[in-house]
């Protein structure tokens, strides 16, 4: 199958001709398949906020293309506009984007910029909300007056409420607690499981990609270093700490263990695979 | 597109212009900007001009990042222009169409004015160019300090203009995130009649305002819990000391304004 998002040689260069010149991402060549969910890590500043705005059209690339099915997005105008709403894009803290008198007028603006019918943009909110974790009571509030958690739901609902196709996240956890993390994580799993949308998501917590991703990249100074699965990623542990990348903290425990002798496999990075492992060794009859 | 805003910005630099105290380069701006007034002849405009040009070739600053700053305000400039072309006195008519002269001395007039206003620009912004925006306010400052005497809020006016300053940049970058933020939602900021563009600047301002509020907030608590309490006792992290390239400095802004005085006796 064609892939549904591609990018070839994707290059920016910011402020070029200033003394402030800099290439945020170099060359980069990317493809999403349908219903794909795709991790990124990197290290701040290697480029991976740049790259995920290339791919609904905020930014032009200095060089390079972004095809949407085949179709470069960059094309026309129109092209370009109809992206947005094709590729939904979870800046990260979403919550300083809100800006209506109550959460349901927030959540409808982008299906009101689609030009919907009210029956259509009222049914995209709802489910939207019940996506996002959002329940209706909160709809006549305002958005200022909700917590932070809630604050980031609704803006996450209000992207989800376009209906995109591809659904990036920058950092979506950021500056949560950590059952804020995991609610919010479980809330996306969902929505993609009954959606099928192909997801794209930024993240610093290796914990959180290593467990969803069906694919990841790692960003470092601009390009793309290395990329596989979770396990083939994470095998690399030596490599992701000299990019100061933080590795699952279970994968650290998985390595000192093969450093005491255990012959555990290299690419454990969730805490059942760990105990999987472990388990299999004592049936195997080993006994330290 | 926001970017393109460099008011106040700095390009740090290790040149004599960047390493001049700040007071020095406050002195000498003010020192220009009266011998670019004062300038009559084309001799007197010939040497303000070619003053800053060394200087800006001193501060390895490239001449066309200096000329941007021209760009926010070249509507004031032509209009400017316009005005004093139409509306100068003279003799010698170039043509005359219905009630508008243009005459040689307007075409003149004009062509100075043009010249003043952007070598105007040009100064002030090789000042903040190569000058932080602490240092900036720091000499403000002690420049201004006699005025103490005279109750006047130098150290708070000082204070807010620090401020200002440093939050510039940081509005400028959260409005390009919230604008990329409700475009992704698909916002259009750039169709539409004055009315809808007003209207579509909403989804912008209500995130703006909200942020630089909190801001405030967070930036005067921070301020409290650190006992600061206004200028009284406060001594600086980096006090400012005059070194003698200042004074060859300053000795020779005031050759120069002698020079240009003395350029608009001589040649008439
Ligand atoms: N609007 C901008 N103007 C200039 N430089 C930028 C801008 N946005 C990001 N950069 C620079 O580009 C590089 C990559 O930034 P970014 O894509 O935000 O990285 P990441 O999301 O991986 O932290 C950084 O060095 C950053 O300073
Ligand atoms: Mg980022």
């Amino acid at each position: 199958m064609d892939p549904i998002i591609k990018t070839e040689k994707l290059t920016h260069v910011y402020g070029a001709g200033t003394p402030f010149e800099h290439t945020a991402i170099d060359g980069i060549d990317f493809e999403a398949e349908r219903g794909e969910f795709i991790g990124i890590i990197g290290h701040t500043g290697s480029g991976k906020s740049t790259f995920i705005q290339h791919l609904n059209g905020l930014i032009k690339p200095t060089s390079g293309r972004v095809l949407l099915d085949g179709h470069d997005i960059f094309e026309t105008k129109e092209r370009t506009r109809e992206t947005r709403f094709r590729v939904g894009l979870v800046f990260q803290y979403p919550e300083y984007q809100l800006f209506e008198e109550t959460v349901y007028k927030d959540i409808s603006f982008g299906p009101k910029n689609m030009k919907l019918s009210e029956r259509e943009i009222d049914e995209r909110v709802r489910e939207a909300a019940g996506f996002a974790g959002l329940s209706e009571d909160t709809f006549e509030k305002s958005p200022f007056d909700l917590s932070g958690g809630q604050k980031r739901r609704t803006a996450i609902a209000g992207v989800m409420a376009m209906r995109p196709e591809v659904l990036i996240f920058d950092e979506p956890t950021a500056g949560l607690d950590p059952s804020g993390c995991k609610e919010l994580m479980t809330n996306i799993m969902n929505y993609r499981e009954k959606t099928g949308t192909t997801i794209i998501m930024v993240s610093h917590s290796m914990e959180d990609v290593a467990r969803t991703a069906d694919r990841l990249l790692v960003f470092k100074n601009a390009h793309i270093v290395m990329q596989g699965s979770p396990s083939d990623v994470f095998s690399h542990v030596a490599e992701l700490k000299t990019m100061g990348l933080t590795v699952p903290r279970v994968t650290l425990v998985a390595l000192r263990l093969r450093e005491l002798g255990l012959p555990i496999p290299k690419d454990i990075y969730t805490v059942e695979h760990l105990k999987n492992a472990i388990v299999q060794l004592r049936e195997e009859g080993y006994h330290a | 597109m926001l970017k393109d805003v460099t008011l106040g910005q700095f390009f740090p630099g290790d040149t004599v212009v960047h390493r001049l105290d700040p007071r020095t380069k406050l002195i000498l701006v003010i020192v220009y900007i009266v011998a670019l007034f004062a300038a009559k002849t084309y001799a007197a405009y010939a040497l303000v001009m070619i003053v800053l040009i060394v200087c800006v070739s001193l501060s390895q600053i490239r001449f066309t990042t200096i000329m941007k700053g021209v760009k926010p305000i070249l509507i004031v400039i032509l209009i400017t222009g316009i005005l004093n072309l139409f509306f100068t006195q003279g003799e010698h008519v170039i043509f005359r169409l219905w009630k508008l002269t243009m005459t040689w001395e307007g075409v003149r007039t004009a062509a100075l004015m043009i010249l003043r206003l952007i070598m105007l620009i040009n100064g002030t912004f090789l000042l903040t160019y190569t000058t932080s925006p602490i240092a900036l306010t720091d000499g403000l400052e002690l420049l201004l300090s006699p005025l103490k005497k005279l109750r006047f809020p130098v150290h708070e006016l000082a204070m807010m203009m620090s401020i200002a300053l440093r939050f510039i940049p940081t509005l400028i970058e959260e409005t390009d995130k919230i604008m990329s933020a409700q475009k992704a939602r698909g916002a259009d900021f750039d169709t539409g009649g004055i009315v809808q563009r007003a209207k579509a600047m909403l989804p912008l301002l209500v995130p703006l305002f909200v942020s630089a509020f909190r801001r405030a907030d967070e930036l005067s608590v921070a301020m409290e819990s650190r006992c600061y309490h206004g200028g009284e006792g406060r001594t600086r992290m980096k006090k400012l000391t005059f070194a003698r390239r200042d004074f060859g400095a300053l000795i020779l802004g005031a050759v120069f304004l002698a020079a240009v005085f003395a350029l608009n006796r001589v040649w008439k």
